[in-house]
């Protein structure tokens, strides 16, 4: 072998990528970087505003400090209120989601109609925003916390469903064919030999949507649909920010607190 | 004449948790008081409600058929959405590198990791649509509030991931690299990067579908988008074009997680 080929396939500095894929990355690169030029250049954004972000964001935080703690009083009910919103709506979640996820399941739907059903409700609960959900549920019922039940039920069907049905394809057939050998209803098989087996699915998703459905929960209000969003929406609105930063620190509390009950009760079923 | 059996003939199905039956009848019993409580503390009014169906059908019966009638206002709310997610998900995959590392116990000193980590849980508590308020009353109705919006959730959520994954890494890769005496970045550039890379895309492709998913919502507060579009209709009781755009919205997400879903399968 020459000099020259020995120097090229034992090169000095080692480089990762060949020529061909170093250029084909880059190739990606200024395609992403093209998009998001064309991105922001479209938008319809007055970028003088930007000029003097700073000052407005810092005039922000020096009105919304100290945080109006006489204000609390008044934010327990619409608190409690967001609170059972969110676990109404799960409890109304939990009872339609599961027939809805065994009709999705492709091993124990009875055919391929209904299987199309589930499927197409599993898609359009879970495409529509839980806020989308409540401007149509507060169209419906008026404004309060019964939309806002709605809205949360709407949306979290599609989560629910989709995971539950995504368990019961993952069964072991094993127990269904030993249930069916003793002659039992396709209900009873339904419910001894499939439901059992994802039961700790269903109970772990529920308590986690349950966690997710309290923080939507807090911003329902800003549609009129029950809740904190509609003391906080008034409040920002009158520029009330000493009334805004209690709420978000109760809100932050809360939330904070309803992830730490659902890592831990998640942690001991599963 | 029946022989008495030494096993029972019939059999129930075991409960399928809490076997105490103290316990369980306990838990139905807090769950009902628990409802009754809810459902007495709710304000509900109930006259309203229960003028709910017929209210409902009128409502579907404005909505069919749709109306595309308005195709223009349509597409230009669609284009903005899309456009507020595309450039949120750009700036959000790079301000998330530096918050990531930060975020990160095993590369990061213990105060810039419980400063960087506090910063993630603050901002992933609170909604896209709260933010979005904040910053619509900051930078007024248009889509900048949107994308900072979008920009703020990215960060967070990419961050996150990003520091998850470096915490999870093989560290005998890091002890190699730092063993010829490379620098710190030639450190991140040589041993993390080539491990985090691959499911930094896939989180960032996937963050792109949720942010397209939360760009037609975040107009309902104001912040631009199809959402805004959607609002005014409700508000106008213009339903037939509320159908519209909300098929124009579910296609549109669809479509997202179609490509997200097909581009994270490339990846692979």
């Amino acid at each position: 072998m020459t000099a020259a080929g020995l120097a090229k396939r034992y090169p000095e500095v080692w480089r990762r990528f060949s020529v061909r894929e170093t250029i084909v990355h880059w190739l990606w690169f200024a395609g992403v970087m093209l998009v998001a030029a064309w991105s922001v250049r479209n938008l319809d954004i007055t970028w003088i505003y930007f000029l003097d972000a700073h000052v407005q964001v810092g005039d922000l935080l020096a009105r919304m400090f100290p945080p109006d703690w006489g204000h609390t009083g008044q934010i327990v009910r619409p608190l409690i209120e967001t609170i059972h919103i969110a676990t109404l709506g799960t409890i109304v979640t939990y009872a339609i989601s599961i027939p809805i996820a065994f009709l999705s399941a492709r091993n124990v739907t009875p055919n391929a109609v209904t299987w199309l059903i589930g499927r197409f409700i599993l898609v359009t609960s879970r495409s529509i925003n839980t806020v989308v959900w409540a401007l149509i549920f507060v169209a419906i019922f008026g404004p309060g916390a019964m939309a806002g039940i709605w809205a949360i039920t709407m949306r979290s069907i599609g989560f629910m469903g989709k995971l539950i049905a995504e368990a019961i394809e993952e069964i072991d057939e094993g127990t269904v064919e030993a249930i069916e050998a003793t002659g039992a209803s396709r209900m009873k098989v339904l419910l001894v030999g499939v439901l059992p087996q994802v039961m700790p699915v269903i109970y772990g998703t529920t308590v986690y949507r349950w966690d997710i459905n309290i923080r939507e929960s807090t911003v329902l209000g800003f549609v009129g649909a029950g809740g904190i969003g509609i003391e906080l929406y008034s409040s920002i609105n009158q520029f009330a920010w000493q009334e805004v930063t209690t709420m978000l620190v109760v809100i932050f509390a809360v939330v904070v607190a309803s992830e730490l009950v659902s890592a831990v009760v998640r942690r001991r079923i599963t | 004449m029946t022989q008495p059996t030494a096993w029972p003939t019939t059999w129930r199905r075991p409960p399928m948790f809490l076997t105490s039956p103290t316990l369980r009848f306990g838990f139905w019993f807090l769950v009902a008081l628990y409802l009754a409580w809810s459902m007495g503390t709710l304000d509900v009014d109930w006259q309203r409600v229960g003028q709910g169906l017929p209210r409902a059908g009128d409502m579907l019966s404005r909505m069919f058929p749709p109306d595309f009638g308005r195709w223009e206002l349509l597409v230009r709310g669609v284009v903005e959405s899309t456009q507020m997610a595309l450039a949120a998900t750009f700036v959000g995959m790079i301000l998330a590198v530096p918050l990531g590392l930060c975020g990160a116990a095993n590369l990061a000193p213990r105060p810039v990791y419980l400063a960087a980590r506090g910063l993630i849980v603050l901002s992933r508590t609170f909604h896209e649509i709260l933010i979005a308020i904040v910053f619509v009353k900051i930078f007024g109705f248009g889509p900048l509030a949107g994308l900072l919006t979008l920009i703020v959730a990215s960060v967070s959520f990419i961050a996150k991931m990003i520091a998850e994954d470096i915490e999870n890494m093989n560290m005998g890769q890091i002890e190699a690299v730092r063993a010829t005496g490379a620098s710190f970045p030639k450190l991140l550039v040589y041993a993390v990067q080539p491990q985090i890379l691959p499911r930094y895309l896939g989180v960032c492709i996937y963050r792109l579908d949720a942010n397209l998913r939360h760009s037609t919502v975040v107009g309902i507060v104001g912040a631009g988008g199809i959402g805004m579009t959607l609002s005014a209709s409700f508000k106008r009781y213009d339903y037939d074009f509320s159908l519209a755009i909300l098929i124009a919205i579910t296609l549109l997400v669809f479509l997202g997680e179609f490509f997200s879903n097909w581009i994270r399968g490339r990846l692979r």
